[in-house]
């Protein structure tokens, strides 16, 4: 795949330099640059081209998340790309099982065909594929009893229906998994750039009038939340601290009083001060982490801390493709990323009172500015992703519906 | 205190209506005694007149007529002959005589058996005061008619006249008196002390808003200070003894002979002039009774004496009326002493009153935090301006205290310990400059002046809890002027107050705290401190000067940015450090040993009242089980109790928190003109106690678990 190298390494060194920002610009050009790098693969013609399309991305995914680690985005998206192949191969096989009767001699009927058959194969199959990778719970079993097994029979089947199928349509199939696992990838960009709106639906669930709300810094997912309640005329009041060291929350401030809601910027240091009168803290997140745990802009430990003292709910909105299915060891170090001190001191400010004289290799004068601050899972009373609230005890059941278990590790099959 | 007193005065007023004004009479006799033992002990006192060369009674009558201008004090200079006989009137007039008070110098010879010479004196309460001042020591006699007396000369008219008779007595009978100098003389300045509206309560806000009740509240802080001039309440019996012990001890002549000596032998405490006040009162009481029995006395002071024998056999009676109010004291003491609730700035007649009292016109703030209501917030930089034309104007204020006002308004001077000694620094210099105008009294005059110095300041920049703390000290000592001090020798004696409260509380109080903590750095330590509190920068630099390894990790926040200065001086002295803003605190708190911070103030229930942030500081360094040690200086204990930050605070400029340093575009510019959008800049903030693992003061180290047995009250 040459045609979509520049394509990658242009993107990697986009993150590398960190032009790109952000976890919803990362996830969404990821997701797009994965779409590209799916199209141009060459379906090869050997036995299995899921697991070679599979292998394309991951090469590529690699290459991304070493560019920049601390976006965990992109392993996100890598993994959900993956995740989808998987599900179209499964789907099509099953589709292939039904069709073999109808599509065996009629591969000029295809494109005709082809038109019904995605929606089909990627809308109904590919939930059913995903209730079979689901664990059986109390909701499946109210929502579709018989389908299951069916599927499960499917899945059991395609061991031995491999054969038949690539045998006989095998061109078809190729062509099929890999316009389903665009039209996929399209719907995941859909997915990406429109989370804001199933989160918002669910703000005048959780605002109640006059309530007060405190938040840090600026996420647009809390900008959007905030809107969607005032514009179902709910009243009520919003502390934003202004989030050092970028101070974005004067930009959400003034954000959100274009749209006339009282807000009342405080600086960070008297959050403790303030939190007191506070009804309930909402902040977006960098990532959520298996664990529940939240890695989210510097400052918002103590925000949570704070909350927890007072016992105010600490309400973390954030899109499915923060997600991440890692689970966190170290991530105040590991996770995160230090910043040019710049922010902090200019350049120049103190040369006057260092001494350079006494250089014997440890600096007088060290500036820490780190970017992401861990939130551990018990300091989070919930999470309002685009599926629903959920505490965070459970975020390892929603990463099992994203997830494969055998993508948590992004790494070629050919280095295993 | 005060009010303790207050409600024992106001017992005693009401149980002892009935008969003080014959016990005036003794007591005025007994106060012409004493007063005389006070010029001997004048004479005796080698600091009194350093560049007097004069014979003693020279010197004191010099004093008198034309306030001596010792070099120390060139404030002293204005001449005015005479100003006892003003001050005499001035007193006459807060007495509420309406009489045509006599200007007749009080020392002319022959007027003593006249009705008219005597009068000034008494008026001049003089004749009044000495019997308040016996209340504390003197139990039996002296109580029952001195509370009477404050209320009485300041508004009661219809017993005065007679009194008015009584008191004009003996103070002339000491002038004339052929043995007694006149250096008796000396009282006035005293008994002008004694009405000095000195509000030694703890709120300083009060002061500026009870001005409007100044005679009241003055009658009962004589009281007050007078007692609070003893020891304590409880030793009024040895007291008593001690004066029946010198009563048999000596004859007329004996006692004041023997009471400077006594004097002499530990001048410089305090103590020793109280025993003397105590002697000398024994001696006035000899006095009377012996001039009594003696005869050459007019027949006013027969009248006098006569009530003075009166007055012992009550006296017992009145020990055990007092008994009873010393029970009954606390609860009205408790509620008294209960600090006044501050000025609440919702409260819009109140606000409107102040206004109208205000110095500096300050236009209130745009879009105020609703939940900030209370606190005063005003557009910051409307009141240079105003301040500076207004500089030739503000004829009361001294140019000392007018530039720390400045400097508090510009944000030049900060930090609790700075802005509290450039207060002190300034009203120091303004005591120096001091005169007492005519027809004033210096307690009263200069308490009131330092009333209108502080709501000045207030005006600036409210005032800290610790500078509260230093004005109420300020304030009990000029109320505690011993009554016999001159001007220049009452200011000297304020300034040198002033010089040790600082030395003291202040820089004596660091080095103290310096050495507790230094106890708690050790080689590896990693030390973080929010802010830049003058006391852990000493600590610092000490640890640093005795070789410890350790670093040290300066959190800042917005919108002031204090570490970095700190951070600067550190460097510069060759401290490894590491900064970093308060966001960032989870990230830091790993490596951290220890943490260090100052307090502005710390509440009776442990809450520390501190530069805002600092409770995140603490609150992040609990949840890391890294211990919080919190320096404070004792003087800045305060019995106050707070919960959260909310009910009292500063509001800072709003503005400065648009402007975000090194970042070019303006998000918030115009912020005034949105009513939705509102900036708050809170000052301080509230620690909960549990944060506090341990408190360092100048008095030791204080755990914070022992906040349960109230320990914290010892600071108070």
């Amino acid at each position: 795949m040459p045609d979509v190298q520049p394509l990658v390494s242009d993107f990697v060194l986009k993150l590398k330099r960190r032009k790109v920002e952000g976890s919803h610009a990362v996830a969404r050009q990821t997701a797009e640059l994965l779409r590209s790098v799916v199209s141009q693969h060459r379906m090869g013609s050997s036995a299995n081209q899921a697991a070679a399309l599979a292998d394309a991305v991951r090469a590529v995914g690699e290459q991304l998340i070493a560019a920049n680690p601390i976006e965990l985005a992109v392993g996100n998206i890598v993994r959900r790309v993956l995740h989808i192949i998987k599900e179209e191969d499964i789907s099509s096989t099953a589709v292939g099982i039904e069709g073999l009767s109808v599509t065996v001699d009629s591969d000029d009927e295809y494109d005709r065909e082809d038109d019904d058959r995605p929606s089909l194969s990627a809308a109904v199959l590919a939930a059913h594929a995903r209730n079979a990778l689901r664990a059986p719970s109390l909701q499946t079993l109210l929502e579709d009893i018989p389908v299951s097994p069916a599927i499960s029979r499917t899945a059991s089947s395609t061991g031995d229906s491999d054969g038949k199928s690539k045998s006989a349509g095998d061109k078809t199939s190729t062509r099929k998994l890999k316009h389903d696992v665009i039209a996929a990838i399209g719907d995941l960009i859909d997915e990406i750039d429109s989370c804001y709106e199933p989160i918002s639906e669910q703000a005048v669930e959780l605002i109640h009038q006059n309530e007060v709300i405190l938040t840090l810094g600026r996420s647009r997912t809390v900008k959007e939340f905030l809107y969607a309640a005032k514009e179902k005329k709910r009243s009520f009041r919003v502390f934003v601290a202004e989030g050092a060291p970028r101070y974005q929350g004067h930009v959400l401030a003034k954000e959100l009083v274009e749209k006339g809601v009282q807000t009342t910027v405080i600086t960070d240091s008297a959050v403790f001060a303030m939190i007191s009168r506070v009804n309930m803290v909402i902040v977006g997140a960098h990532a959520v982490m298996a664990n529940g745990g939240v890695i989210a802009p510097v400052g918002m430990n103590m925000v949570a801390l704070a909350a927890q003292r007072h016992a105010v709910p600490f309400v973390v909105v954030a899109g499915s493709h923060k997600l991440c299915p890692l689970y966190p060891h170290n991530p105040e170090v590991l996770l995160n990323e230090l910043k040019s001190p710049s922010d902090l001191l200019d350049f120049g400010e103190f040369s006057d009172c260092m001494n350079f004289s006494t250089q014997d290799g440890s600096p007088l004068l060290n500036v820490v500015n780190p970017t992401f601050d861990y939130v551990p899972p018990k300091l989070v009373s919930l999470f309002v992703t685009d599926t629903g609230g959920h505490s965070p005890s459970y975020m390892y059941r929603l990463i099992a519906e994203y997830y494969s278990a055998d993508d948590l590790v992004v790494r070629r099959k050919s280095t295993a | 205190m005060s009010a303790k007193f207050y409600g024992l005065s106001h017992f005693v007023f009401e149980k002892s209506l009935s008969y003080f004004c014959s016990l005036i009479l003794g007591v005025h006799s007994k106060c012409a005694f004493r007063s005389y033992s006070y010029g001997l002990w004048w004479l005796t006192q080698p600091s009194a007149f350093p560049n007097e060369h004069l014979g003693p009674t020279k010197a004191i009558i010099h004093h008198r007529i034309a306030p001596s201008p010792s070099p120390a004090q060139p404030g002293l200079t204005r001449t005015v002959p005479p100003a006892p006989p003003s001050r005499l009137a001035l007193a006459r007039s807060l007495v509420s005589l309406s009489r045509t008070p006599n200007p007749r110098p009080r020392h002319k010879p022959s007027a003593s058996a006249a009705m008219d010479p005597r009068r000034p004196p008494r008026s001049l309460s003089g004749g009044v005061e000495p019997k308040i001042r016996q209340v504390g020591f003197f139990t039996p006699d002296a109580s029952a008619p001195s509370e009477p007396l404050a209320p009485a000369a300041a508004a009661v008219p219809a017993p005065s006249t007679k009194q008015g008779v009584a008191a004009g007595s003996p103070p002339a009978s000491d002038d004339l008196s052929p043995g007694r100098l006149s250096p008796v003389m000396i009282p006035p300045p005293r008994h002008a002390d004694l009405l000095a509206p000195g509000s030694p309560s703890p709120v300083v806000a009060d002061s500026i808003l009870a001005t409007s009740a100044p005679a009241r509240s003055s009658a009962r802080l004589d009281v007050a200070s007078e007692i609070a001039d003893d020891d304590s309440w409880s030793r009024a019996p040895s007291s008593i003894e001690l004066e029946e012990n010198k009563r048999s001890l000596a004859g007329n002549e004996g006692a004041p002979t023997s009471i400077p000596q006594k004097q002499k032998t530990s001048k410089a405490e305090r103590r020793a002039i109280q025993e003397a006040q105590r002697a000398a009162k024994a001696a006035a009481k000899e006095a009377a009774n012996a001039a009594s029995a003696a005869g050459p006395v007019t027949s006013k002071q027969a009248k006098a004496a006569k009530t003075a024998k009166k007055e012992v056999p009550q006296a017992a009676s009145t020990v055990a009326s007092e008994k009873k109010i010393t029970e009954r004291l606390p609860e009205r003491e408790r509620k008294l002493d209960a600090p006044h609730p501050r000025m609440q700035f919702d409260d819009v007649h109140k606000v409107e009153k102040a206004k109208k009292r205000a110095v500096v016109n300050q236009s209130e703030a745009r879009n105020r935090v609703e939940l900030f209501r209370h606190l005063p917030q005003y557009v910051h930089g409307t009141q240079l301006p105003d301040l500076e034309s207004k500089f030739f104007q503000l004829e009361p204020m001294h140019p000392s205290v007018y530039k720390v006002g400045l400097q508090y308004l510009s944000g030049e001077v900060s930090g609790g310990n700075g802005r509290c000694i450039a207060m002190l620094l300034a009203f120091r210099e303004a005591i120096k400059d001091y005169t007492t105008p005519p027809n004033k009294t210096l307690s009263r005059d200069l308490t009131a002046k330092i009333s209108s110095y502080v709501s000045f300041l207030i005006e600036c920049r409210p005032l800290s809890i610790s500078m509260g703390n230093a004005i109420r000290f300020l304030k009990s000592r000029i109320a505690k002027l011993p009554h016999t001090l001159s001007e220049s020798e009452a200011k000297a004696s304020l300034q040198s107050d002033i010089d040790r409260f600082i030395n003291e509380k202040i820089v004596v109080a660091d080095k103290a705290i310096v050495n507790h903590a230094i106890t708690k750095v050790r080689d590896n330590d990693v030390l973080l401190t929010y802010g830049s509190p003058s006391v852990v920068e000493m600590i610092l630099d000490y640890a640093h000067e005795l070789g410890r390894k350790f670093r040290v990790i300066v959190v800042d926040s917005r919108p002031k940015l204090e570490g970095q200065g700190l951070l600067r001086r550190l460097v510069a002295k060759g401290i490894n450090c590491t900064y970093t803003h308060i966001n960032a605190i989870s990230y830091i708190m790993h490596e951290v040993t220890r943490v260090f911070l100052g307090a502005s103030s710390i509440l009776s229930n442990g809450t520390v009242y501190s530069r805002v942030g600092t409770a995140s500081v603490a609150m992040v360094a609990h949840a890391f089980g890294v211990p919080v040690l919190v320096c404070c200086e004792a003087y800045k204990f305060h019995e106050r109790v707070q919960l959260d930050s909310i009910c009292a605070n500063e509001l800072g400029d709003p503005d400065v928190i648009l402007k975000v340093p090194g970042k070019a575009e303006d998000h918030l510019k115009n912020w005034a003109e949105n009513t939705n959008l509102q900036l708050l800049n809170l000052t301080y903030d509230a620690t909960p106690p549990d944060y506090v693992s341990m408190i360092i003061t100048d008095y030791g180290m204080v755990r914070y678990d022992s906040r349960y047995d109230q320990s914290f009250n010892l600071f108070i």
